[in-house]
């Protein structure tokens, strides 16, 4: 007895045998609240005379979205489009929100990120000031303040702001620019243009060989521009031209209800994009500008005085010596940054752009009523889009990353 | 000989008086040099040349943007706007001519009167008036035992500090709600009675009294009984009536919910943000995976989803019977979130702990939890307080989004006071929400001045 408890007493203090012991105990207590869970929520839905699935997809949606990319794209009509058509307008407009967000932080964020870095005080302050109010003041009010506060007082539907002398206009239900009428052929100009860049990526990294290995690269600074254009508009001009422009057309003479901007002419952003669109990029470009200032500032100052003293130009210096370390400290904040501007553009479901969130999860949802199917649906799309980012994001890192021995 | 040496070799016994540094090194012109003029007056190249004249370019054109909006922003606030309405005429006070009031037709700024007629329910939303009091109480007992915490020179710190996160919520939420919840007497008889019991199945456990099995696990049992104990008995003490009128959760807004809400998910984001960071450093492969899939499922999602799950999903997901309210239900949502981000901060502080100090613990002979609280734990936690006070403000700033599935916070409060037609006029919009904003920056530029300040001070004593 007295052996055996000791025997016992050495397995039970054993670190592997406890290890496994909490971690049965972790997935059975994990296990029984997942079974609590769907157990009530089976005995609600049932108690509500609803049930799982995802027939509600091919149902046709009964309601009005503003004009939107997602909606020129997927041939929107009430009544006649699908839930899957919602589902993927809101995508659509989600993902052109982020992408135009993303080109337009980045830009202004290097910017003042730069801008406040330098010795200039003018420049200085007013980035300082600019990052401080920005990221201080939440997003959401900063949305209703563009949306209400300053695109709200617009001139109203029958007046214009007139922007490039008439080539395009602004008014509160939008701001109008000239679009493109693509006619047939221009898909072949498309692929050119593809086939353009990829030779120039080949051409490129071939130049880069040859430099690695005799020292000597070709100058590709002006090849490769003249490459892609001479490519592109050769094949342009071989398809007649296949591109046309229309553009947007304002009235103020005729019948009143007629004034205004006409509907078939040029296109329309609509005011909740415009709201959303720099609500976002200027609060992110805010965050962006203090991870460049981190960056920048991370890269010893040791560094700057090897090269000049080697003999290189400051231009040289910020090319080669200090912006690819600085890069290596940005990239990954700045990949969290871009994630968050993407998580962020659901607030546009609090002045009803029409994106994911805001249609899908949100008028679909009164709709249709399937909580579960729907917020799993959305939740699931987010997920995706951020492990995709973040697994090219850390691809890209360990590429750009310091090879140490 | 050494007399000839003295004579011949001259050896200065005064310092030589320290001349002034050169002209425009100093003062304004110095300064002026240095800040400004150097980036614009290089011609001595093309390329310096060019540089140049784009400095100044970039010079004139910020200072005037920057200046313009300056004088607009300010112009707006005060210079014009509207301070009073004496004869209580509320939105014609904020009329121009063509509007029907009596300002110049191209007035556009401020209307303050609407904003001191709206100041008690930006801050309180609908709460009974003649409650406030209980509201004030709760914010000032609060604010004390912040101030007595954050300020070193005071006594008693830290016996303030345990009292602030026992005590303290306890009282508040009497205060606010009122007390006098249902409660089931017999029901909590009985598990006080299974929690002594408990306890004392530890007690003797941790004698050696029931064996081996039981002595190991003795801790634990204790500690369920102990929880159970303090459940209930926050229960009863949640179901005592001091004759406060109860005011439901439905009845709080305006900054006191953004308080609320940003308080309690700080305060729960913490503690939870820990466990899950050890658990995703854990050498656990189960533990270490679920926790990596909850942060990264939290982190991957946009909050205002979050929030909509909150609100339509856990009603599903309790038993019957059993309802939170909307309150409650944005409060989980946004806890859980913020103990992902939090989790992900302070797991960068135990990375950044050096591995010594772990195996140092270890061979100390400490136990696991041990070495953590007594060595790693400190540490980390120190060395992230900035990450920690910037996912404070993060979180501080996202209690807007509560405003989205209903709650009147300080941004939903002024969303509801601009659509009060008493008021309405061109301005109101803007009016409120430049004073909310200017609220939030408040709060929200305190905190980060906090961070910088405790930054500076852990790099000066960590240099020591």
């Amino acid at each position: 007895m007295f052996i055996n408890s000791n025997n016992l007493s050495a397995f039970i203090n054993d670190a592997r045998v406890r290890n496994i012991g909490f971690q049965v105990l972790i997935i059975g207590a994990l296990a029984f609240s997942v079974w609590w869970l769907m157990d009530n929520t089976l005995t609600n839905l049932e108690n509500r005379g609803k049930s799982l699935g995802f027939g509600f997809l091919v149902q046709t949606a009964g309601f009005e979205i503003s004009d939107t990319l997602g909606t020129w794209l997927f041939d929107y009509e009430v009544g006649v489009s699908s839930y899957t058509d919602i589902y993927f307008i809101g995508i659509t407009n989600t993902l052109l929100i982020a992408v135009l967000g993303i080109v337009f932080a980045s830009i202004i964020g290097f910017g003042v990120g730069i801008m406040r870095l330098s010795n200039n005080f003018v420049l200085k302050y007013f980035a300082t000031v600019y990052v401080e109010i920005i990221r201080n003041v939440p997003l959401l009010l900063q949305l209703f303040f563009w949306y209400f506060a300053v695109l709200g007082v617009l001139p109203g539907a029958r007046n214009q702001l007139e922007i490039w002398g008439g080539l395009g206009g602004l008014n509160i239900t939008g701001l109008y620019l000239p679009a493109p009428i693509f006619q047939p052929g221009f898909g072949l100009v498309f692929l050119a243009f593809i086939a353009s860049l990829i030779i120039a990526f080949v051409a490129s990294r071939i130049s880069k060989k040859k430099q690695d290995e005799t020292g000597q690269g070709f100058n590709l600074l002006f090849i490769i521009p003249a490459l892609i254009i001479s490519i592109t508009g050769v094949t342009y001009v071989i398809m007649g031209s296949p591109l046309d422009w229309t553009f947007p057309e304002f009235k103020n003479t005729g019948p009143i209800f007629k004034r205004g901007f006409q509907d078939d002419a040029g296109m329309v952003l609509v005011p909740e994009m415009l709201a959303v669109l720099l609500a976002l990029t200027l609060y992110t470009a805010g965050f962006i500008a203090e991870i460049v200032r981190a960056g920048i500032i991370a890269v010893s100052h040791g560094q700057t005085e090897a090269s000049y003293s080697l003999g290189l130009r400051p231009s040289i210096t910020l090319r080669l010596i200090v912006i690819p370390q600085a890069m290596r400290i940005i990239i990954p904040p700045l990949t969290s940054q871009y994630l968050n501007l993407t998580k962020n553009s659901s607030l546009a479901v609090a002045i009803a752009y029409p994106e994911l969130v805001s249609i899908f999860a949100g008028t679909a949802l009164n709709q249709v009523g399937k909580e579960i199917e729907m917020i799993f649906m959305v939740m699931s799309t987010y997920l995706i889009i951020s492990l995709i980012t973040s697994f090219f994001m850390n691809w890209f890192n360990a590429r750009v990353k310091i090879v140490e021995r | 000989m050494t007399q000839n040496s003295h004579n011949s070799v001259f050896v200065r016994k005064v310092d030589a008086e320290t001349l002034p540094p050169p002209q425009n090194e100093m003062g304004i012109r110095g300064w002026l040099w240095r800040n400004l003029l150097y980036s614009v007056t290089d011609y001595s190249s093309v390329s310096a040349a060019l540089r140049s004249l784009a400095m100044i370019f970039f010079t004139v054109l910020v200072s005037y943007v920057g200046l313009t909006q300056l004088w607009l922003l300010l112009d707006f606030v005060f210079f014009s706007a509207v301070w009073s309405d004496p004869t209580g005429i509320k939105r014609e006070a904020c009329w121009t001519l063509s509007q029907g009031g009596t300002l110049p037709d191209d007035w556009h700024a401020a209307c303050w009167p609407f904003i001191f007629a709206k100041l008690k329910f930006l801050a309180y939303g609908p709460y009974p008036m003649d409650e406030l009091w209980r509201v004030n109480v709760t914010g000032l007992l609060g604010l004390a035992g912040l101030c007595w915490v954050l300020i070193e020179a005071l006594p008693y710190r830290r016996l303030v500090g345990v009292l602030m996160l026992t005590a303290y919520p306890v009282i508040a939420l009497i205060l606010l709600t009122g007390g006098a919840s249902e409660a089931n007497y017999f029901n909590a008889t009985a598990y006080i009675f299974v929690g002594l019991a408990l306890i004392t199945v530890g007690r003797l456990g941790q004698r050696d009294l029931l064996g081996i099995v039981a002595s190991d696990f003795a801790s634990i049992i204790g500690f369920v009984g102990w929880s159970l104990i303090v459940f209930q008995v926050l229960m009863l003490i949640f179901s005592v009536d001091v004759g406060l009128k109860p005011v439901g959760t439905g009845d709080w807004g305006g900054l006191m919910i953004t308080l609320v809400v940003a308080v309690t998910g700080i305060v729960v984001s913490l503690p939870l943000g820990v466990i899950l960071a050890l658990g995703r450093r854990s050498n656990m492969p189960v533990a270490r995976l679920l926790c990596t899939i909850f942060i990264e499922f939290w982190r991957g999602v946009p909050l205002i989803s979050v929030l909509f799950m909150a609100s339509v999903m856990i009603p599903l997901f309790l038993p019957e019977g059993v309802n939170f309210d909307k309150l409650m239900r944005a409060l989980i949502g946004v806890m859980l979130f913020s103990a992902a981000y939090m989790a992900e901060v302070v797991r960068g502080g135990l990375q950044a702990i050096d591995k010594g100090q772990y195996e140092a613990a270890e061979a100390m002979g400490l136990t696991y939890w041990q070495s953590m609280r007594q060595i790693i734990l400190p540490q980390a936690l120190t060395h992230v307080i900035p990450g920690i006070v910037n996912t404070f403000i993060g979180l501080f700033k996202d209690t807007t989004l509560v405003s989205i599935i209903g709650l009147f916070d300080l941004l939903g409060a002024g969303k509801s006071a601009i659509a009060d037609a008493s008021w309405s006029s061109p301005v109101q919009a803007i009016s409120i929400y430049l004073f909310v904003g200017f609220i939030f920056f408040i709060f929200c530029f305190g905190m980060s001045r906090y961070s910088i300040f405790m930054e500076n001070k852990l790099s000066k004593s960590r240099s020591h």
